[in-house]
């Protein structure tokens, strides 16, 4: 991924189509469909939205609705690196909404942002899986455990 | 690989794998799980590899990425076969040793064992480390015997022998009755008994039927479905296909959540397996039964792991759950009958037709069968995901799997049943862990997260938390959901900041009432219990937040003052440098002064405070003291230092 | 046709298969309050206001009357005292949202609903759903739909198809139990068409 394509403005619908006719014959793909495109372009512009919803047939009040209704969907372009603060609730007792906090603050932006140099897009994860090592920071996949406050400007530091 | 067309070519191949001596091979088993990956896991069997080459050992030697045995907290987890010896926290520095030594020269590097905290014994085989001693572990047991895109590995321990029994010489009526004497409820929560759901499903009218692997594990602090799934795809396949052949449907579903790449990798790649092998798709070792599975994924929404709205997003529309009075093994997935169980419940089907219903009946307490996968997690000794009998106690899997609470602190609550349950004191602890118990406790079981919370855990910051975990995952479609708890998240976000009032438990037990009898679905109508549940357990700590506005766990942020004791400040200003918010005054060999005023609660200065000072102390509730005047800070030094 | 008898209320009322609950009261004449129930659409159960307690085979349990089957034998109550806080509560937590919606300040009236008893915030949009279903399932048209999920849910016009649609039709304006949809348009239809 690089962060030049990330602004690019237009996407390429020719590519979106061949995402489309990989689930052709499959029912009920909208959500396949629309997860494989935010895996490979990492957010959901509108005429890309519209273009899902015409050549599926579906109304595209519903691809909205889909597109801002579940977390893993983006509608406004995402970051590089994505830092995820699991706030499940094993973190939660250990720490994370301190070191969520401590985060923003570092950052400047909150959950759900992206800084405007497209440097960080943060996001809180409801789980990860590795409660032992919670508080947990999870960076472009790369799982950061046992993550103290003090410690959390040399984690954020370590994926620039 | 030539598709294995009956029973007897499946048994034949298997004993060809036996006599090729697979199970016999010196092997490596290193979990990949999550848990271990994270902890280095991918460079350790890296290492092994390296080093198993470079030592000329590749050709006798099997290296294994396997599953979650459980023991995440000491992960990476190394198991050598044969002999079962368990190294623990390998690193990649550590791997030449134990090539060299224990495959070498087939000895034991004892400082990679685990040691007894207690008799300071060091414990060779995996099975008689504490931690897994206590347990039983039907399903998570297989998963560091085998790699999990190995069918071959499957097939070695004994898998698919269910199946063909099934197929061959059971009607589908009669792996139903089977499932229905065992008794086996749902793991994905509410416990309803399988067996009747799969019969009102066969019973129902209409040709085409569905069966349903619910992957969407959303619990946060839960991933016991995880594992599984990544651990041993090929038992759930098996499961679900059985259960296709019962209920009567040629097409299964696996929903898995997206967050779950590696989960959605290998059941992908063991559906393929399974094809190529004949386990899936037409004419089943030749019985006549299709059976196809796709894997779905999901986007994320929580309330998606309940049935209507996980079968909604099936179809492709925003899960949003139904309101309907007809069950959906009745009508489900596009109008037709559906069976949707959780993973841990297909896990176990295979188990019960090949060992048998008595057998499975046989573990457990009177109402609820089997054994059942904890992930136990929080203030706990040994995290880990666990399985154990039903029926064992609380203080059994705290105390003697999980060892305990850690750094000397004391117990204080055990989180069941996710943001649907509730939580349970101290004097609960001998409390047998079954579906029902748990639910008169005023929890439930859920999917199996247990998360242990000690003195230092809040239990109004417990409720808030939950209370707004549900009001982001309401799907926003009824009033009483989205608007109850929004009011509920404002007043405990209000309490916790010490900005509650008389009258506010009243309102909340109010809203409780109308979120959780008038919402539309299971997450609406559970989401008052955690709330409940602190407030039956531990209202003291709701009357001391909203009355004295003082956090007893220390932990509410607004709630908090933190002071420099002067007669433990030896003046080391790390504090100092560390403050983020510049609050700390004092120099060298001066006693430091927090500036109140300037302060953040933000407690950077009490992680960073040398433990063998210990000067920054918390405080709530009461007045922060008058910090000494300038000219009798300085530190004067204690004799002979 | 009327095949199934029930008692509501102590009175007896005859419906037919196929039927809800609701149906089949209203047309005995027994009201019971709903905000998103609509007789040309499918019952959607999102504002729980019809919510009536059942009893069949001697279990009791509360149902939302708007979705559930007319059944043969069903015993219905549809006010008690837990019934009526309930929908007292609900009423509450509306008016927090819409306190100016004269449906919902009526029915509060009824229940004993204070309309400040919770902090307001005022989305005026109380997510009956009464125009994005009847848009979808009646007119067929799609031009206003949902948004988002939770507490952040909305309702959305898509401009390029409402503008097209919307000034000719506006058939869903009068269902707006608040006056929001209004609102909503004509922000859209401002936005579309600049000065």
């Amino acid at each position: 991924m690089k962060g030049t394509e990330l602004c690019a403005p237009a996407a390429d619908l020719e590519e979106i189509d061949r995402i489309i006719d990989r689930y052709r014959d499959e029912k009920g793909s909208l959500i396949q469909v629309l997860l494989t495109i935010q895996a490979e372009h990492h957010w959901l512009p509108r005429e890309v939205l519209s273009r899902v919803a015409e050549r599926l047939s579906v109304p595209l009040t519903r691809v909205l609705h889909l597109a801002t209704f579940a977390t893993a969907f983006s509608r406004i372009p995402r970051g590089r690196p994505e830092v995820h603060v699991c706030t499940g609730t094993a973190c939660h007792v250990r720490g994370a909404p301190r070191v969520l906090s401590t985060i923003e603050e570092l950052t400047g932006i909150q959950p759900g942002e992206t800084d405007l140099d497209l440097r960080y897009s943060l996001e809180t994860v409801n789980c990860l899986g590795c409660c032992a090592l919670g508080p947990v920071v999870e960076i472009d996949g790369k799982i950061h455990g046992k993550v103290s406050i003090a410690k959390t400007e040399d984690v954020l530091k370590s994926c620039e | 690989m030539p598709k294995l067309r009956t029973p007897q070519e499946l048994s034949e191949y298997r004993e060809g794998l036996a006599a090729r001596g697979a199970a016999e091979r010196p092997c490596v088993s290193v979990c990949a799980g999550t848990g271990c990956l994270a902890s280095g896991a991918r460079e350790v069997i890296e290492a092994f590899r390296a080093e198993i080459e470079a030592q000329g050992l590749a050709a006798g030697v099997e290296i294994r990425g396997t599953g979650c045995p459980g023991f995440c907290e000491r992960g990476p987890v190394v198991v050598l076969q044969p002999g079962g010896i368990c190294y623990l926290e390998v690193t990649p520095e550590d791997v030449p040793e134990i090539v060299t030594r224990s495959l070498g020269e087939g000895e034991v590097v004892t400082r990679l064992l685990f040691e007894d905290p207690a008799t300071g014994e060091r414990v060779v085989r995996e099975g008689d480390i504490p931690f897994y001693r206590h347990q039983h572990r039907l399903l998570l047991g297989q998963n560091i015997r085998i790699d999990s895109r190995s069918l071959d590995d499957y097939l070695a321990i004994g898998g698919y022998a269910a199946l063909p029994k099934a197929l061959v010489s059971l009607s589908p009526e009669e792996v139903i009755e089977e499932d229905k004497r065992s008794n086996i409820r749902g793991r994905g929560g509410a416990g309803f008994p399988a067996g009747r759901k799969w019969e009102g499903a066969r019973h129902a009218p209409g040709d085409t039927r569905y069966v349903i692997v619910n992957a969407d594990e959303g619990d946060p602090g839960a991933f016991m479905d995880r594992a599984l799934l990544e651990g041993n795809p090929f038992s759930i396949l098996e499961g679900l296909t059985i259960g296709g052949y019962a209920v009567g449907a040629r097409e299964g579903y696996i929903y898995v959540r997206q967050e779950y790449p590696l989960a959605v990798e290998n059941v992908t790649r063991a559906i393929a397996k399974a094809e190529e092998y004949g386990l899936l798709g037409e004419d089943i070792l030749g019985s006549g039964f299709d059976f196809t599975v796709k894997v779905h994924r999901g986007a994320g929404a929580f309330v998606c792991g309940e049935s209507s709205a996980l079968m909604t997003a099936l179809e492709g529309r925003v899960g949003e759950p139904r309101p309907k009075y007809i069950r959906s093994n009745v009508k489900g997935l596009w109008g037709r009958p559906s069976v949707l169980n959780n993973v841990e419940t297909w896990a176990n089907i295979p188990l019960i037709i090949d060992r048998g219903a008595d057998w499975f009946a046989g573990i457990g307490t009177e109402k609820s069968k089997g054994t059942k996968i904890f992930s136990l997690v929080g203030k706990i000794r040994n995290t880990g995901l666990v399985e154990v009998p039903m029926g064992m106690t609380l203080r059994e899997i705290i105390y003697e799997i999980g060892g305990g609470i850690p750094n000397g602190k004391r117990f204080k609550a055990v989180q069941t049943g996710g943001p649907s349950g509730g939580c349970l004191p101290e004097e609960l602890l001998d409390l047998p862990v079954d579906f029902d118990e748990l639910t008169r406790a005023g929890s439930m079981m859920g999917s199996g997260g247990m998360i242990v919370m000690d003195e230092d855990t809040c239990m109004v910051d417990v409720a808030r938390y939950f209370i707004d975990f549900l009001t982001d995952e309401s799907c926003g479609k009824c009033a009483p959901c989205r608007e109850g708890l929004r009011q509920m998240r404002r007043i405990l976000g209000r309490i916790c900041e010490g900005r509650g009032e008389e009258g506010d438990l009243e309102t909340l037990e109010e809203l409780a009432e109308v979120v959780g009898l008038a919402s539309l679905c299971g997450l609406g109508q559970s989401a008052p219990n955690p709330f409940l549940s602190t407030l039956r357990y531990f209202r003291e700590e709701y009357e001391a937040h909203i009355r004295e506005k003082r956090c007893p766990a220390l932990s509410c942020r607004a709630l908090l003052s933190y002071y420099i004791d002067p007669e433990k400040c030896r003046g080391c200003m790390i504090c100092l440098r560390k403050c983020p918010s510049q609050a700390i005054e004092g120099g060298k060999k001066q006693v430091h002064v927090i500036d109140q005023e300037k302060c953040d609660t933000c407690g950077v200065c009490f992680d960073v405070c040398p433990p063998r000072y210990g000067a920054v102390r918390k405080i709530s509730g009461e007045p922060v003291p008058e910090p000494l005047p300038p000219e009798e800070r300085m530190i004067v030094k204690a004799g002979g230092e | 046709m009327n095949d199934l008898t029930m008692r509501i209320d102590g009175k007896e009322v005859g419906a037919a298969e196929g039927m809800t609950v609701l149906t089949a009261a209203r047309g005995a004449g027994i009201e019971i309050p709903t905000l998103c129930h609509h007789d040309s659409l499918e019952p959607y159960g999102g504002c729980r206001l019809c919510l009536v307690e059942v009893t069949e085979r001697g279990w009791s349990r509360h149902v939302v009357a708007c979705v559930y089957p007319a059944k043969d034998g069903l015993e219905v109550r549809t006010r008690t005292e837990r019934i009526d806080r309930i929908r007292k509560g609900i009423l509450e937590l509306l008016l927090a949202r819409a306190p100016n919606s004269p449906i919902l300040r009526e029915l509060g009236e009824e229940y004993g609903a204070d309309p400040d008893r919770f902090e307001g915030e005022g989305s005026f949009c109380i997510h009956c759903g009464l125009c994005v279903r009847y848009c979808a399932e009646v007119k067929k048209a799609h031009a206003v739909g949902f948004v988002d999920r939770g507490v952040r849910r909305e309702i959305a016009f898509i401009p390029e198809i409402a503008t097209r649609v919307c000034e000719s039709c506006k058939e869903c304006f009068p269902l707006c139990p608040t006056s929001y949809l209004q609102a909503a348009w004509v922000l859209v239809k401002s936005l579309a068409t600049p000065a």
